[in-house]
């Protein structure tokens, strides 16, 4: 087990030093110098080298490289000219409220997930199974924007019985987690469904059948705990997936996360702001896929990790 | 009769893109004020009809939704193009031969799948000039991935086939064997790829757009006919109501597609269990 983290956490190290290598070829390939973008039009040439020299623009492209990666790992990545503070600071800051829109619309997905799919897989075909696949379908071909704006159209602005936008009170945040979640409670749901159906016929459903449980006991006590698995796989490998939902839902509902600090600091150029909060991602992504992986090795003890595949 | 409606549904929005621009015309810069949060069915100034109603600068939903389905189809066709070419080449190549080439495309995927697709992009479109050509490589930067993995687990399982064995014994080179002994069969496969990715680039593109990054503002795409509208939810709800629909509904449809061709010539057929093994990815 520890060698199959010490592996794990080898390769995100690897993969966190090429996302940050792949961010700095990006941002320095974009045209337009950063010091004439701090600047603004009005600046003179000389204001302009002058600044350059002081960001240790002018050094050469390797040294400014190293420098970078030295900065990666002590996680500074420099002041952000549009906040005027250390960009990292500010991505901090903003942190907490993505995790809290990821974290709530995952359980709200896998809930809500698990649930549609126990009922459509325990009785394939039937007029709940054919409702609940017309559904997901629907729900995972939505653009998420769009959905987030009709229903703040509906609860928000219609029913009155939500607030459309921004922080403060627990109401605040369903919107955006039912947006943010509906594509994913319909992938766990079509996931769940696939697995129920096969789980009812394992030679263990027929025996607990045999013992005459009813079907809502063979259903919960047998067929979904294994289940499960496939589940808590599918739930890792969609944590990016959600970050990125997330990106966008937050700027549909002014929710003050990192998504929207992203948006805007593309839009203005905000380098500093852009490399410390997209690294800061790709690390949470990394992280929350390995505690995926470590949580259903013990889910399923047939998976052995340290041996291999 | 009914599995052929996403299809008919699927072309009938490629027809609009091909030739409803030349039909309808729309100048996103010509906006008559005094046109503007027309409803559904409204005249306006000029004595025409505004099916679907007018947006906050008075210009036309229904020719919005038409000029969108446009970039829309040209942005699709052109970021799964490059996609597919990219992937399929690097996918094929790695597949067939192994060694390092295989093993470097591996850790690429790693790193690029540690951001979200939609951020690398957002972060691409971001940093460059807005144009239509950024667009499709901020989006291709992500989407040659699938390609390139289901090309490489078919040309994988070909390997060992006995049709390429023959041709390796009988000295074919193999830059010929994978010409003409393996990348036909990933056809299949590629197709219903292409399809779903098509839908999921679509998508992409419309989120981008709703973000303010990439198209130029003179560009018209639904993602920003429906952030403008955003602005109008309380007075005019069609603005950002009608296009999403229209996007949904392709997306719906084009999902539906790719699925028939998926179980069609989908990647189960040519899937050996048997080569599986010593699979890194």
């Amino acid at each position: 087990m520890t060698r199959m983290i010490m592996r794990r956490l080898l390769i995100g190290v690897f993969v966190m030093w090429g996302a940050a290598s792949l961010i700095f070829v990006i941002v320095r390939a974009a045209p337009g110098d950063p010091a004439s973008v701090l600047l603004g039009p009005d600046a003179s040439r000389e204001q302009v080298a002058r600044l350059n020299a002081s960001l240790g623009l002018d050094r050469p492209l390797l040294v400014q490289y190293v420098g970078y990666l030295g900065d990666v790992v002590r996680l500074d990545f420099g002041e952000s000219h549009r906040l005027a503070r250390p960009a990292m600071g500010a991505v901090f800051e903003r942190l907490p409220a993505t995790l809290e829109l990821t974290l709530a619309a995952t359980a709200l997905a896998v809930i809500v997930g698990l649930t549609l799919g126990l009922v459509a897989g325990g009785r394939p075909d039937g007029i709940v199974d054919r409702v609940v696949s017309a559904t997901t379908v629907a729900l995972q071909s939505f653009p998420t924007f769009w959905v987030g704006i009709m229903l703040i159209l509906l609860f928000a602005l219609g029913l009155r019985l939500l607030p459309s936008a921004g922080v403060g009170t627990p109401a605040h945040m369903v919107l955006p987690a039912v947006t943010l979640s509906l594509p994913f409670t319909a992938i766990v749901a079509r996931l769940t469904r696939s697995s129920v159906v096969e789980a009812m016929r394992e030679p263990y459903v027929t025996t607990a059948r045999s013992k005459g449980l009813t079907e809502t006991q063979v259903l919960l006590g047998h067929a979904l705990r294994n289940s499960l698995i496939p589940v808590v796989t599918i739930v890792g490998l969609q944590m990016g997936a959600l970050m990125g939902g997330a990106v966008i839902v937050e700027n549909v509902f002014a929710w003050p996360g990192l998504g929207s600090l992203i948006v805007d600091a593309v839009a203005n150029r905000d380098y500093a702001v852009v490399q410390a909060a997209t690294l800061l991602i790709a690390g949470v992504v990394m992280v929350l896929n390995l505690v995926a992986d470590l949580l259903y090795t013990r889910l399923d003890p047939r998976i052995r990790m340290d041996g291999g595949s | 009769m009914l599995a052929r409606v996403p299809f008919a549904i699927v072309g009938l929005y490629l027809f609009v893109a091909v030739f409803g621009p030349l039909l309808i015309t729309y100048d996103p810069v010509h906006t008559p004020l005094g046109d503007r949060l027309l409803s559904p069915g409204s005249m306006t100034s000029t004595g025409d009809t505004a099916w679907l109603g007018t947006d906050g600068l008075g210009r036309d939903i229904l020719a919005q939704i038409v000029y969108g389905a446009r970039t829309s189809v040209v942005i699709g066709a052109a970021t799964v193009g490059l996609s597919c070419l990219v992937g399929v080449g690097l996918g094929a190549v790695a597949g067939y031969a192994r060694g390092w080439l295989d093993a470097v495309l591996a850790r690429v995927f790693d790193v690029l799948l540690a951001f979200p697709a939609i951020l690398l992009a957002i972060v691409i479109a971001g940093a460059f000039e807005r144009s239509v050509l950024v667009v499709v490589v901020a989006l291709s930067a992500t989407a040659w991935i699938s390609f390139a993995r289901v090309t490489r687990g078919v040309a994988l399982s070909l390997r060992e086939r006995a049709w390429v064995d023959a041709a390796r014994v009988m000295g074919v080179r193999g830059r010929s064997i994978l010409g003409r002994h393996v990348l036909p069969f990933t056809a299949g496969p590629v197709i219903a790829l292409a399809t779903l990715e098509f839908a999921l680039v679509v998508l992409a593109e419309a989120g981008l757009s709703f973000l303010g990054i990439g198209l130029p503002s003179s560009a018209v795409s639904w993602g920003q006919t429906i952030a403008n509208g955003k602005g109008y939810l309380e007075s005019a709800w069609w603005i950002s109501t009608l296009p999403g629909l229209t996007l949904s509904v392709l997306i719906i449809n084009i999902g539906i597609l790719g699925d028939q061709l998926t179980a069609r010539y989908g990647r189960g057929r040519l899937d050996d269990r048997r080569t599986k093994t010593g699979d890194p990815l």
